[in-house]
């Protein structure tokens, strides 16, 4: 996937175009290795970023693994995904919005306006409607690498990582109260944000927005003028 | 990579074991001491459960929560422009740095660059609200140990700042100025003479600093030795910012993982200390300060001229995809894991905020201090309440 | 020491006690409101580069009577668990130490409230009844804050008490009396080498008494950088956490009174007290005079005494402990032993 991005070099846009990230290559090679069918698919963007996605039984085995054998000492965050295209639709956003996506459409990327198609995953791929992901650093290369897992929705639950990264604490209580993921290991999944009498994880797809049932989001109420729209652009100094 | 040798590392840690079990054997009855959520130290309404055994701490419980916004939840029923207005407010000192990140992601996601011109003005506003976020706190660290002054110093020449900043944004607290493709207006006429005085001006600032607060034996007293933060356990805790630096992990996102910013361009020096203790994170962030006003003299010698936005559609959809992107904001590492599924809204966006990791060692780290200390070991770590809530 | 006649001395007893009550009153609250308009609104403004009170009346010199005003328009909150005896004495007896200190303050030959032998020995003595009162304060108010307070002021009160009085020892020496008037007379009409230029001022000779009693006065004030039982940063207000209204007030001016009296005590044991050169000392116009010197030799001490307070940070109490019993009392006996050796010798 060629990315024109500004990631990596901005000044040449040579460097720019996708070339061969040994760096990263080699990095998921090594946790081939180490994993063998526990990675079940890794994706890498070259120059800006490499996805990996393992199986539940080895989560933590990958974190150790990790953090041991290649250097990703640095633990960034861990969180969840839902995957599930969201019961509302577009119900919470406002018509214009619609309209007005509608219409300046050209090139016909609105997929899951309406999206009964199933689930679909990104990057890494994954096959159940829950991911756990993670980040990691290594500061001295200043390489990271993003960790998914699939978890089955019939048992919400993996391997805690505090035994590794001890950081990862409180953000797998908040991965539990946001999602309902359960953390094996962990030393005490107690609510960490909402009140302890709290129904429900908001950040589930299925978890409505109440605000915007009472009161309906106006939406683009006016398009800013866009300063590369204008014909005279030097306002300021140079 | 240096870090704190071994031996020092075991030494603090066995000092720490020996003074929990001290109290297990003692078995004095203890105290349970809630700072907070309401209380003159916490910048916002972070609750610190301690259990006390006289003056010392046992554990503590921090607890928050009383400011979460959901943002995270908010953010995917927003446009993209419209999310910006939202992330403004987390850390809310430093507002214009929260954008960045968000912005740069997207732009990733877009396949966009933001025009040279407008990249130099990125780097220039965003390093001025690390100098406007920081500056208060080399103020409030000399408050939270007692000395009043240095704080309305601190509110004094941050002034200067917010005024620069409000001059090109508009806005002194929530800017909301960073666009997909660029930025939102061009720098106003004067305003480069008057930033290159105003870098002088907190330039003195930080002398003022070091000579009225960093030299203090008092100071040095009640801060060195005090809250040591071994490297690794800084790591694995994922502490950024000034608080690794402070470790002595020589790791800063402008110089390694560039991005969208021109940090690169000038010439600047990360700071590390070794110690790894209250003052080490204080004196990394003075040091820091000084070279954030460096860096904006030299990107005003050599700002180019050109335009400050990029070709972008006037509504935003931004493409299928998954990108992450994080910068060195005053407080920390903050990044932005937005997902996309070629919507006008972003699917899913994982704030990940300085804030958030670099108070989650405290339950390890206030073991076993003294009630005052809890105080400076909170201030030297830095946290913004917006920043840990979101 | 020898009383000359004048106009107090032939009123009645009564009449010579309405008005020493009365001036007694007016050396506390006078002396407490300049100090809280002096320093704490002016120069404390003018050192954080603001202006500070403005509004009430000229350059806010009303602010003080508005402040009064508002404490005392205040609800009296008494804490639902608190012990409301105890509670309520709290500020009260903290003032009476304050007031007590006063009394042993001369201002003149004459322009004394209470004359006694063992002046010096008195005023230690009372100073330290407001720790008691302090105690009450943190123990009466039930809260954790307060409790932690009061004990941390208990603890730092009696350790900084030590050093106090062992600096005055060597001023006693020196002066070879107690009488408050006996030191100043000392002062007066002692000489340097054999210049009686400008007497002999006790700071010169016991500038190490005077360095320790200063510190130690600052620690008994619980001002930066000894407010650890104040650290509004950690504990809120200390054991004054849950005070209102006019109980609040009350320990805002015995605050600021403390620092007068105490530093009207340093002047008289250091700074020659009300004694003026040149002028003769049982002069009559000494009793018009000597209050003010004091009163200038008061605001220049607590001059120091809020400059310190504003620019520096806090000791840790493990920290300030150490400072006292290792540092202090230590420096302090070796001054008392050097000045008896020296008064011996000559």
């Amino acid at each position: 996937m060629s990315r024109l991005s500004s990631t990596d070099a901005p000044t040449d846009e040579a460097e720019a175009t996708p070339r061969d990230d040994t760096a990263r290559n080699e990095l998921v090679a090594r946790l081939t290795a180490h994993l063998g069918e526990g990675l079940l698919e890794s994706h890498i963007e070259p120059g800006v970023d490499v996805w990996l996605r393992v199986s539940r039984e080895s989560w933590r085995e990958a974190a150790a693994f990790a953090k041991d054998g290649l250097g990703f000492a640095y633990f960034n965050f861990l969180s969840g995904i839902d995957w599930m295209p969201s019961p509302f639709g577009r119900e919470m956003d406002s018509q214009i919005d619609t309209i007005l996506a509608a219409s300046a459409d050209h090139d016909d990327v609105s997929a899951p306006a309406n999206a009964d198609d199933g689930l679909e995953q990104g990057l890494a791929g994954g096959e159940t409607r829950f991911q756990v992901f993670a980040r990691l650093n290594d500061v001295v290369n200043g390489l990271g690498i993003t960790l998914k897992v699939d978890l089955p929705d019939d048992d919400l639950s993996v391997d805690s990582w505090v035994p590794v990264y001890p950081g990862a604490n409180w953000h797998e209580r908040e991965a539990k109260e946001m999602y309902g993921f359960s953390f094996n290991g962990h030393p005490g999944l107690r609510p960490l944000y909402l009140p302890s009498e709290f129904e429900g994880h908001p950040l589930r797809k299925d978890y409505p927005l109440l605000a915007r049932r009472m009161k309906p989001w106006p939406g683009i109420v006016d398009v800013e003028q866009m300063p590369g729209d204008d014909e005279e652009e030097d306002g300021g100094e140079a | 990579m240096t870090s704190i040798s071994d031996r020092e590392k075991l030494s603090y840690i066995a000092a720490q074991a020996a003074d929990a079990r001290v109290n297990v054997e003692l078995e004095t009855e203890g105290m349970t001491l809630n700072i907070g959520p309401q209380h003159p130290a916490t910048h916002g309404t972070l609750r610190i459960i301690a259990k006390l055994d006289g003056e010392q701490v046992v554990a503590v419980d921090p607890v928050m929560g009383y400011m979460h916004r959901g943002y995270e939840k908010l953010a995917e029923v927003r446009t993209y422009p419209q999310v910006t207005t939202l992330i403004n407010r987390i850390d809310w000192v430093g507002s214009f740095a929260n954008e960045v990140p968000f912005i740069l992601a997207a732009e990733r996601l877009m396949e966009v660059e933001a025009p040279p011109r407008a990249q130099w003005i990125r780097t220039i506003l965003f390093e001025m609200s690390r100098i406007a976020n920081i500056t208060l706190f080399l103020g409030d660290m000399g408050l939270q140990v007692g000395a009043v002054t240095p704080a309305f110093f601190a509110f004094r020449d941050r002034e200067h700042v917010l005024n620069l900043i409000e001059a090109v944004t508009g806005g002194r607290f929530h800017p909301n100025f960073d666009r997909i493709g660029g930025i939102k207006d061009d720098l106003p006429a004067g305003w480069i003479t008057e930033t290159r005085r105003v870098m002088k001006k907190m330039r003195q600032y930080c002398d003022e600093i070091e000579a009225l607060v960093e030299g203090n034996e008092i100071f040095q007293a009640r801060t060195r030795g005090i809250g040591v933060i071994p490297a690794d356990i800084g790591l694995s805790y994922g502490l950024s910012g000034a608080n690794i630096r402070g470790s002595g992990v020589d790791w800063d996102v402008r110089r390694d993982n560039p991005c969208g910013m021109v940090h690169n361009e000038t010439d600047w020096k990360v700071w590390t200390h070794p110690d790894g203790d209250s003052f080490a994170r204080f004196w990394v962030r003075l040091q820091e300060t000084r070279e954030s006003t460096r860096i904006i003299d030299q990107l005003l010698d050599n700002l180019p001229s050109g335009p400050i936005m990029a070709k972008v559609p006037r509504i935003i959809k931004v493409p299928a995809g998954e990108a992450y992107v994080e910068t060195e904001n005053p407080l920390g590492v903050m990044g932005y894991y937005v997902i996309s599924k070629g919507d006008l809204v972003p699917y899913r966006v994982k704030i990940r905020s300085a804030s958030f990791n670099n108070i989650s060692i405290t339950p390890w780290l206030l073991k076993g201090v003294y009630v005052p200390d809890i105080i400076t070991i909170l201030a030297s770590l830095y946290f913004i309440l917006g920043d840990i809530d979101r | 020491m020898s009383a000359s006649l004048n106009i107090i001395g032939e009123l009645a007893y009564w009449q010579q006690t309405g008005i020493r009550v009365g001036a007694g009153l007016a050396a506390v609250l006078l002396i407490a409101g300049t100090l809280v308009y002096l320093h704490l609104f002016k120069l404390v403004s003018f050192m954080q580069s603001r202006l500070g009170p403005m509004e009430a009346g000229p350059f806010g010199s009303l602010q003080l009577l508005a402040e009064v005003g508002k404490f005392l328009q205040k609800e009296d909150i008494f804490p639902r668990k608190a012990d409301r005896f105890v509670f309520a004495a709290a500020p009260f007896v903290v003032l009476m130490s304050t007031f007590l200190l006063v009394v042993v303050v001369p201002g003149g030959p004459d322009a004394w409230f209470i004359d006694t032998e063992l002046g010096i020995y008195l005023a230690m003595a009372v100073s330290s009844i407001s720790v008691i009162g302090i105690l009450m304060a943190g123990w009466g108010s039930a809260s954790k804050y307060s409790m932690l307070g009061g004990l941390r002021a208990t603890g730092q009160l009696i350790a900084y008490e030590l050093p106090l009085i062992l600096a005055v020892i060597g001023v006693v020496i020196q002066a070879g009396t107690m009488n408050m008037q006996g030191i100043v007379f000392a002062q007066a009409e002692g000489s340097i080498f054999g210049w009686d230029g400008i007497g002999n001022p006790y700071i010169l000779t016991q500038g190490v008494a005077f360095l320790i009693f200063m510190i130690a006065m600052q620690a008994e004030l619980t001002q930066a950088p000894f407010d650890m039982p104040i650290a509004e940063s950690e504990l809120v207000s200390g054991y004054m956490t849950e005070y209102s209204g006019m109980r609040f007030l009350l320990f805002f001016i015995g605050e600021f009174a403390t620092a007068g009296v105490f530093s009207a005590v340093a002047a008289v044991l250091f700074l020659g007290g009300w004694y003026i050169p040149g002028i003769d000392p049982n002069d009559n116009i000494m009793n018009v005079l000597g209050p003010l010197v004091m009163l200038v030799k008061i605001v220049g001490l607590t001059f120091v005494v809020f400059w310190a307070r504003f620019t520096f940070p806090r000791f840790r109490e493990d920290q300030l402990q150490k400072l006292a019993w290792k540092v202090l009392i230590p420096l302090a006996l070796a001054n008392i032993v050097v000045t008896g050796i020296l008064k011996v010798a000559f």
